[in-house]
């Protein structure tokens, strides 16, 4: 691997040129040998990614017991890319595998990150499941409108009317509204950003890393190859600047309200709140039915 | 793998790095910088793709916009003393 | 190492298959179990949740069996050792996951109490139809390891290989019990955990820069590392490296795919396992497993009663199949009978490693109850 460096004059003499060139933040989470990634110009994934590599350094987790569990599509390689214990597994099924991961080793922080439909559609009954259960884990949901990796079919979050390869007509069927989904479920915290909101973005993962329960982030996203260039969106800076446009952060307001439509996005944290997590629950139950039998599973001493 | 450029304004309060092969040309650093002072360089990259380049070097602020929007992790910026 | 005895009910019970199968995987030191109730496996899964509590495993009863089914591949990555359990149409749900834990090394164990299908055919009652999809079921090429026991004792007995054979060859093991076995009780003699052998994960010693996470080994099976030990794990169902990164190309493919299915292969001496009774003069033998085994005893009895040299040879480890031992004794006999509760399955694979020296005659049952031991035993003596 060869750097190339041009160091100006007068930086030498002024003391400013640095001799190191310091390493990109995201950079300790990557796995460098595999870049550049598959994602497309414009793709808002990586965005997110940065987003969240900076949120693990402001936490100050120990890294060692971040696990990142993703499924299949575009949003499902970002395991591959991270540079922590992560998993890859089958299109759906990240949230029962890493609720296996959670469970055998509670000292793990479990992140699934995924998208729409792997998250939503094949995998939406343990999406309601875990949420109900209140199991902890912090779901980053990144949806760009699509089944993306497959070639752009239609997705439970396509909006009405767009284009998609197996809605080539326009999509007729209504589309989720996935912060509603979650806080019905039970979901703890509930929050919709978009690539272009990195600020908040990173602060609301920064907030679901130590906060305990089923957190769900909702991120919008651009897919340029797959959803915009089908729906008159020129390309992912064009989307981004839409959600830049078109988002409204509206204060107190309820997931059930969280429209996306032709108008706007809503964005915003629209749920914070403490239940028991599956764990406490189990240890309570334990306890009061066996008394000092029991020993509280995953609880340090 | 990839080739770096340091760009290093005189009187700075921030300064960028630049990693040209990983860039692909999105275009989100030029258009969210802050302060305007990113713009597509002539230059190509090994994949056809036109890196950024500062085009005000003495006011980039350091607030690495930059590099939490680029999906590419090609481009950052670092607040300095 | 020994088994735990935190989890070894040591003593002599009276419990049925499922309840022992439970048992077995206590003393195995399996910890995590997750499952969804299907007839007749459900009292596996029953026995667990109670006695898991105070012996510090965790069970939860997920949403279906896609979800138990790679719950327990999670709970492998973080460090235990994990079964679920199921019969029939769960199996088919599993199957997906099957395929994973096998691509990805994953040591876990799937127990089938199998029931009369197709689709949900005969919830109460037995069938072994099962076996063909536990080799085939899910996509691509990959091999298993099938165990199947005839009595409660060895619920027990071969719960504790399945798990050792899992983490020996780092392998999903399928525990192929039938309705019949699962649901009857007997006696059940479970040792001092000091008396039970448990083969221990194969975790590397190396530090994390110098481990390859798919780097095999000379019996080609790779160390593993588990999460939150700082090795920075990637696990993939893609075809991947010895990095563990994808590498959906034609040269990887052929040496991943090959290498997992010669692990089996190359190993199926050290895996298999059979019980032979007789077979040293036989004209005729009887190729059997589960329940089935049994019934046939009362036909082999009859048989020998008539002056006829019957031997029995009984499949414990179902897969790999004994090839080896099956032509050879194909060399000396005239017949091969195979009763099996299923309209032929295994009975292929007899007559495949036969090559033609012996006959292989199938007595077909099509399930929901066992043999009619005359129906064997007129196969017996019509087969020479």
């Amino acid at each position: 691997m060869s750097t190339s460096y041009y160091v100006k004059d007068e930086e030498i003499e002024s003391g400013v040129c640095e001799l190191e060139i310091p390493q990109n933040p995201v950079d300790r989470y990557l796995r460098m040998d595999r870049m550049p990634h598959i994602w497309c110009t414009g793709c808002g994934i990586g965005t997110t990614v940065n987003c969240f590599a900076r949120a693990l350094t402001e936490s100050q987790i120990d890294m060692k017991n971040v696990c990142v569990v993703s499924g299949i599509g575009c949003t499902g390689r970002v395991s591959g890319y991270l540079n922590l214990d992560s998993f890859h597994t089958t299109h759906g099924r990240a949230i029962p595998f890493a609720t296996g991961l959670k469970l055998a080793n509670p000292e793990l922080t479990v992140v699934v990150y995924s998208g729409d439909g792997d998250l939503i559609a094949i995998g939406g009954n343990h999406f309601i499941h875990a949420a109900r259960r209140n199991m902890d884990l912090k779901i980053i949901c990144v949806n760009n409108f699509i089944y993306g990796m497959t070639g752009g079919q239609v997705a439970p979050t396509t909006p009405l009317n767009a284009i998609a390869t197996t809605s080539p007509y326009g999509n007729y069927e209504e589309a989720f509204n996935l912060p509603y989904l979650a806080e019905s479920c039970g979901a703890v915290y509930v929050a919709r950003w978009t690539a272009y909101h990195v600020i908040q973005l990173t602060r609301a993962m920064k907030e679901i890393m130590t906060k305990k329960g089923f957190c769900f982030i909702e991120i919008l996203a651009p897919c340029p190859t797959l959803y915009d260039r089908r729906n008159k969106i020129a390309d992912g800076l064009e989307h981004m600047k839409l959600f830049k446009e078109k988002s409204k952060i509206v204060k107190g307001v309820s997931a059930k309200d969280a429209v996306i439509n032709d108008q706007q996005f809503i964005l915003g944290t629209f749920v914070n709140r403490e239940r028991k997590t599956y764990l406490e629950s189990m240890n309570e139950k334990f306890s009061d039915v066996f008394g000092s039998r029991y020993t509280p599973y995953g609880v340090k001493l | 793998m990839s080739e770096t450029t340091i760009k290093q304004p005189k009187k700075v309060r921030g300064r960028i790095y630049i990693k040209k092969e990983l860039c692909k040309g999105c275009g989100f650093c030029i258009e969210f910088c802050p302060l305007h002072i990113l713009a597509f360089s002539e230059e190509f990259n090994k994949k056809g793709y036109h890196p950024p380049k500062i085009i005000d070097e003495d006011r980039c602020s350091g607030c690495d916009l930059c590099g939490m929007y680029c999906p590419d992790f090609a481009i950052f910026g670092i607040k300095v003393k | 190492m020994k088994a735990d005895p935190i989890g070894v009910l040591t003593g002599t019970h009276f419990i049925d298959g499922d309840h022992s199968c439970c048992e077995g995987a206590l003393s195995a030191g399996c910890r995590f179990v997750a499952g969804y109730p299907i007839t007749p496996s459900t009292e596996v899964v029953e026995r667990i949740a109670s006695r898991f509590p105070l012996v510090g495993g965790i069970f939860i009863q997920l949403e279906d069996e896609i979800a138990s089914s790679i719950a327990i591949a999670g709970a492998v990555w973080a460090g235990k050792k994990a079964m679920t359990v199921t019969s029939g149409p769960g199996f088919s749900l599993m199957m997906e996951h099957i395929g994973f834990c096998a691509m990805t090394e994953t040591p876990c164990v799937f127990v089938d109490v199998q029931r009369g299908g197709p689709s949900t055919g005969l919830p109460t009652l037995p069938g072994q139809a099962d076996i063909m999809q536990a080799r085939w079921g899910s996509h691509g090429d990959y091999e298993i390891i099938a165990l199947a026991p005839n009595s409660c004792q060895e619920s027990f007995d071969l719960t504790i290989q399945a798990f050792n054979l899992a983490e020996k060859y780092r392998v999903p093991v399928l525990f192929m019990l039938d309705e019949c076995v699962g649901h009857m009780t007997e006696k059940v003699v479970i040792p001092p955990a000091e008396q039970i052998d448990i083969y221990p994960r194969r975790y590397t010693k190396k530090l994390p820069k110098d481990y390859l996470m798919y780097a095999p080994g000379p019996d080609l099976v790779p160390e593993m590392a588990k999460a939150g030990d700082g090795y920075n794990v990637f696990v993939t169902g893609l075809t991947h490296d010895e990095r563990g990164y994808p590498a959906t190309t034609p040269p990887a493919q052929d040496v991943l795919v090959k290498r997992l299915v010669n692990k089996i292969r190359r190993n199926a001496d050290d895996i298999v396992m059979y019980e032979e009774d007789q077979t040293d003069n036989a004209d005729v033998i009887v190729v059997s497993y589960g329940i089935t085994s049994r019934v046939a005893l009362k036909a082999i009895e009859w048989a020998r009663r008539d002056g006829m040299k019957v031997g029995t040879f009984r499949l414990q480890v179902i897969w790999p199949f004994p090839e080896k031992r099956i032509t050879a004794l194909a060399q000396k006999i005239q017949a091969f009978v195979v009763p099996e509760m299923n309209l032929g399955q295994i009975v292929f694979e007899v007559e495949r490693c036969s090559q033609g020296k012996a006959k292989s005659v199938l007595v077909p049952h099509a399930g929901g109850t066992v043999h009619n031991p005359e129906d064997i035993y007129q196969a017996i003596k019509g087969s020479l």
